[in-house]
């Protein structure tokens, strides 16, 4: 299953042409080189400050463009990350081993599965998983044969 | 459950995240204490022994910091009990002392000796788990346990096979590695290339399990394909000039990234040009054609997993099927016939072929396998013919090959399938 790690804005991320400090740009290589040797990680980027986004405000048939900054740093994202894990437990073990991007203030990380097709996809019950199982095991050659 | 009963709500969610735990960390563990033992099935069960010992006290004292230490240094304390008993009843004692000497040697920071070596150990034990000397069906169970990080019956329900099956296999195979003292190391020269496409094989082999699920099937059967991609990611930073890792895996991420496109709703697979093309996932398309350059990056000489790769990136790149670049699968195709010389390949050849250069150049190569014995029950060779003849105005032939598929196939849906395409034959006004 995926999961989308969310990093949520800081004060000092939505500050306009902000780069992060090299000391930790280093520490999340190491972190994210990690993450690629584990196999976990698909994909990753990191965003510009809000102010040079915008907003699409949606209200039955209007569209109304609301551009950047947006205050509210907290309710903003930084960046985000794509994690290929087997559960939700593991995709948090993951991201608590990441470095604080904000070493003087708070922020947060959320994480949210991505929907798969399994998501829609009828599951069997125990039952029926048993009597695959001991059709499986009538064929001889299961695997050895591929 | 968490309303009513908070504690066992509690309970449960640190048994997940020690799970958890023991997923990100269980193939180091494993690795480390092989390489402290010489001997991977004592390794596994240390390990695991440590796992219980976490399951039963961490509930007290919470996750430890360095999680991976804690197991390590665990199960590290209970080889060293283990030989102390030993060697008072069986073990020879200046054995006993070599081993328990090599175990000072690494005590003093066993943290900063896994960091050193871990890479070097993962690998060692990515090799002997796909040793050649074990059956593929066990390479395959062995390689999920050890470096998958999955229960015996994880792998039991994803291969469809009882679990008494998959526990006696990893025995065995821990059994014969010992028996056969397998060592643990990295092949090195000529021997490197034979052990690595063992490897190879078992990861796309468990891929390929995964693959063959159906929707309706156990969710541990499509979740394969994730380990088998995961398996391979690791593979890849150990190995990265390797560059036949690189091309399985630019060839599991692209045909996973169809996998939400290649089952209808009801369940029934669609084949490739039928295939609702915007469903593909994008990012796995994309981590697929990046792994084909990085595999090319190395060196140009392309091996057998790399060009198919590069064939279902032809595929994956064309919006449309009729946007396909059939010329270049057609030379992709003959590289790999060139190089892993089969009928079926060259049958799908012929198929590129006919698309590049129109059917009759595809059916000079089909007539010219009419003869292989291991094709004479392939129904996709008459199916194959079927369809070119019928694009040639050859309807009543056509006809013929496409009834001849159809008694040949045992899927019904293809049967029929084939049969409708044959009754077209008949009526068409264009029969000659």
């Amino acid at each position: 299953m995926r999961f989308m790690v969310i990093v949520k804005a800081t004060p000092e991320s939505e500050k306009e042409g902000a780069l992060p400090d090299p000391q930790l740009l280093i520490e999340m290589g190491k972190y994210n080189e990690e993450l690629v040797k584990a196999g976990v990680l698909l994909a990753l980027d990191g965003l510009h400050p809000s102010s040079k986004g915008a907003r699409v405000k949606f209200s039955g048939e209007s569209r109304t463009v609301v551009d950047g900054p947006f205050t509210e740093a907290k309710e903003l994202i930084a960046g985000f990350s794509i994690l290929q894990v087997k559960s939700l437990e593991e995709a948090i073990e993951w991201v608590k081993r990441g470095p604080n991007c904000s070493p003087g203030g708070d922020y947060e990380v959320e994480i949210r599965q991505i929907f798969e097709m399994e998501d829609f996809a009828p599951i069997l019950s125990e039952e029926e998983i048993q009597h695959k199982v001991k059709r499986r095991a009538e064929l001889p050659n299961q695997t050895a044969s591929k | 459950m968490s309303a009513a009963d908070p504690h066992h709500a509690t309970h449960h969610a640190l048994h997940r995240t020690i799970e958890a735990v023991w997923r990100i960390e269980s193939a180091r563990v494993i690795a480390g204490l092989t390489r402290l033992t010489r001997d991977v099935g004592l390794a596994e069960d240390l390990a695991q022994e440590a796992l219980v010992a976490a399951l039963e006290q961490w509930p007290q004292s919470g996750v430890p910091d360095n999680p991976a230490a804690w197991l390590t240094a665990t199960a590290k304390r209970r080889a060293i009990d283990l030989f102390r008993r030993n060697a008072v009843a069986k073990r020879k004692h200046e054995e006993l002392a070599h081993e328990l000497e090599a175990f000072e040697q690494t005590s003093p920071d066993l943290d900063t000796a896994l960091d050193n070596t871990i890479g070097d150990d993962l690998l060692r034990l990515v090799f002997i788990a796909s040793h050649p000397m074990l059956p593929t069906e066990s390479r395959a169970a062995l390689t999920l346990r050890l470096l998958g990080g999955l229960t015996t019956d994880e792998i039991a329900r994803a291969f469809l096979t009882p679990e008494p099956t998959i526990a006696q296999r990893i025995v065995r195979a821990k059994r014969t590695l010992a028996d056969k003292h397998i060592p643990f190391e990295v092949p090195r020269g000529p021997e490197l290339a034979e052990r690595l496409s063992s490897v190879l094989e078992v990861i796309y082999l468990i891929f390929n399990e995964g693959y063959s699920a159906t929707a309706g099937d156990d969710l541990m059967r499509p979740t394969l394909c994730e380990d088998a991609l995961r398996l391979g990611r690791i593979l890849a930073e150990l190995t990265p000039t390797e560059p036949e890792v690189h091309g399985l895996i630019a060839l599991m991420e692209i045909q996973a990234s169809r996998t939400r496109a290649r089952v209808n709703s009801t369940g029934e697979p669609v084949l490739l040009f039928d295939q609702d093309r915007t469903q593909w996932d994008q990012l796995l398309i994309h981590r697929g054609l990046t792994a084909i350059e990085r595999a090319l990056r190395i060196n140009s000489s392309r091996g057998p997993y790399l060009l198919q790769a590069e064939i279902a990136a032809c595929h994956a790149r064309a919006r449309t099927p009729s946007e396909t670049d059939w010329p270049r699968i057609v030379i992709l195709y003959t590289e790999l016939a060139q190089l892993t010389p089969s009928p079926v390949i060259e049958l799908n050849r012929a198929v590129a072929v006919s698309m590049a250069h129109g059917p009759q150049a595809g059916l000079t190569l089909v007539d010219a396998l009419a003869s292989e014995p291991s094709l004479a029950r392939y129904h996709l060779l008459p199916s194959v013919r079927a369809d070119l003849l019928y694009k040639l105005g050859r309807h009543a032939e056509a006809r013929t090959e496409f009834e001849r598929a159809a008694a040949l196939t045992r899927n019904t849906r293809e049967r029929d399938l084939l049969l409708t395409r044959a009754a077209s034959c008949e009526t068409d006004p264009t029969d000659p």
